[in-house]
């Protein structure tokens, strides 16, 4: 009774009070942990969800810090969780207004590998789009140039999925730069 | 000079700049439209180091992970050390003793100015400025000998441990970091005097590549090319980490966001660096480096050739499987290295490998942003601001 009482008295960030009234239909679960908040949207609504983010004045999450994400393929209780769906697409986000730096993680399952882009409201969001579909597969829809970034341009596969052998394929092989120009 | 050049008639040319290129300090290329020698179209292209540093995060275990962000970034790999082993340690929720809080900002310091001295003498170098090079190595050189006291290696220093430091300060370390930081600024001012007020310098680097606190944002800019832009935000000040909110200093911003404020602003950091570093050295605690659970650190020699329990934690943290084993569950870390926020991703599933580790490297961001800042400008331009952007190929394509 007492531990209720004191997780409630802790003000709630700013972030999850505005998330849980204006989109608390695209809300599959929220968190708070060492000072982040950390929120699973529905991939449908991630677009608009992260646009009211950037673009409320209170909020202001106008620095995307990074785009990844991860294969929770060999991670049991998260697949479990976001029904079965292999990757999460995750957003770190930080706001110059002091707002509490926010993670917002998407779900994307394996036989539907696209999730919007959102290059549209981030500039810097280009290059980690591609790497994430680089190394995860991902397919950002809308995305202006999705190509490999730092694999080359003929690999075949996604290095960060976790079926991926850390020793690669045998691809070095085919770095033939003779048959390529051919 | 007068106006640029007439623009040439509707002839484009295209001009591959590196992979190998005396300015590119590393394997970057940039794909350069040319109209005459305005630039029209500038593409670079980043992954010529890819060396799947996140893929083998997932197969090291914690400490192993260490020697792996030398790599990253390495003109300040102490700096990738200490943010690396803080996301590892916030996710533990431990924190290390004050003594060693201390060693590790001194440590971050020392090499911010090492990591600043080295890009001031190769973007000067790549501008024509010879004498600039030789100056800030023969002080980067001094930085150099300290880390080699200290961690035993100029390069691969590796000297933070999941819960401390690799050992104590040496001997006489104290003296030697104060003879730096009572003589840099002198030398620092042989620099200014041979650069600042240079009308070479400034007419190569005024107004170039300029870009403004908006699109520096948006693209993901951080370090001294966001604060070049006029936006006074360091992570040490925003989020403290580490001790940070114990030792004063100012955070320089520039005006115009160009190649001659990223350059006053690194310079201007590198002063701001000698006095956090001072007030380290005055307010350094007595005590233990690491944190005193053998769970996670290793036990002192002594006790590990003299006592079965010190034997068993050797034992146990260096077994694949038996040593650090942070919680499940995930955290985000960030810290203020030279270039920028760097940042760990550390996903953990309970074991005594990471699930999943995300780099966020500072460079990624600046080189995407490359065209914005070269577009409509001339081709000689290139190197300068390359030069000013100090884009790492390591930390670039990890």
């Amino acid at each position: 009774m007492n531990e209720e009482k004191e997780i409630e008295e802790q003000p709630k960030p700013l972030v999850l009070q505005k998330l849980e009234e204006h989109h608390a239909d695209a809300l599959l679960s929220k968190d708070e942990t060492r000072g982040t908040v950390v929120v699973v949207i529905r991939k449908e609504q991630a677009y608009a969800v992260l646009e009211y983010l950037k673009t409320d004045p209170e909020l202001a999450y106008t620095f995307l810090v990074d785009v990844t994400a991860v294969d929770n393929s060999q991670m049991e209780s998260e697949l479990m969780q976001f029904d079965y769906a292999r990757f999460m697409v995750v957003y770190q986000l930080y706001s110059y207004q002091g707002q509490c730096r926010l993670r917002v993680k998407v779900p994307v399952h394996e036989n539907d590998l696209n999730t919007p882009s959102v290059t549209g409201l981030w500039q810097g969001a280009n290059w980690l789009e591609r790497e994430t579909y680089d190394m995860f597969g991902i397919n950002f829809e809308g995305h202006p140039d999705l190509r490999r970034i730092l694999m080359p341009d003929d690999f075949e596969g996604h290095p960060l999925q976790k079926d991926y052998p850390l020793r690669g394929r045998g691809e070095r092989e085919s770095f033939n730069f003779d048959k390529q120009n051919a | 000079m007068q106006g640029g050049v007439e623009r040439a008639t509707g002839e484009k040319m295209v001009l591959n700049f590196g992979p190998q290129h005396p300015a590119t300090h590393g394997t970057l290329r940039i794909v350069l439209e040319l109209d005459g020698e305005s630039i029209l179209k500038a593409t670079p292209h980043a992954g010529y180091l890819h060396t799947g540093f996140e893929k083998l995060g997932e197969h090291l275990d914690y400490n192993q992970y260490i020697v792996v962000t030398d790599r990253m970034n390495y003109l300040s790999p102490l700096s990738n050390n200490f943010g690396y082993v803080l996301a590892v340690e916030q996710l533990l929720d431990i924190e290390v003793p004050k003594r060693c809080q201390y060693i590790r900002i001194l440590m971050a310091e020392l090499s911010r100015v090492a990591d600043h001295l080295l890009w001031l003498g190769t973007a000067a170098l790549d501008l024509g400025a010879f004498s600039v090079f030789l100056y800030s190595f023969r002080e980067r050189e001094k930085l150099y000998s300290i880390f080699e006291k200290t961690t035993g290696a100029r390069l691969t220093t590796s000297y933070t441990r999941v819960g401390g430091v690799l050992r104590d300060l040496y001997d006489g370390c104290e003296e030697d970091v104060r003879q730096f930081t009572s003589d840099f600024p002198k030398a620092l001012k042989e620099t200014h005097t041979l650069l600042t007020r240079n009308r070479i310098w400034m007419d190569r680097t005024k107004n170039v590549g300029p870009i403004s606190s908006d699109d520096a944002i948006n693209y993901g800019l951080t370090g001294p090319c966001l604060r070049a832009t006029g936006v006074a935000h360091d992570i040490r000040k925003a989020e403290p980490y580490s001790s940070y909110d114990e030792v004063t200093f100012e955070v320089p911003v520039g005006s115009n966001g160009d190649a001659y404020d990223r350059y006053l602003v690194r310079m201007e950091e590198m002063i701001q660096s000698c006095g956090i570093i001072t007030q380290v050295l005055d307010n350094m605690p007595d005590g233990p480096v690491n944190v005193e659970d053998n769970k996670i650190t290793m036990p002192n020699k002594s006790d590990a050739y003299g006592h079965i329990e010190g034997l068993i934690h050797h034992f146990k943290v260096v077994m694949d499987g038996h040593g650090v084993q942070p919680p499940k569950g995930e955290h985000y870390c960030a810290t203020e290295s030279p270039n920028g926020e760097l940042g760990f991703y550390i996903v953990s599933d309970g074991s005594g490998t990471a699930y999943r580790i995300r780099i966020r490297p500072p460079s990624f961001f600046h080189f995407q942003a490359l065209p914005h800042m070269l577009e409509g400008g001339m081709v000689s331009d290139t190197v300068a601001v390359l030069g000013s952007l100090n884009v790492i190929a390591g930390e670039l394509d990890r």
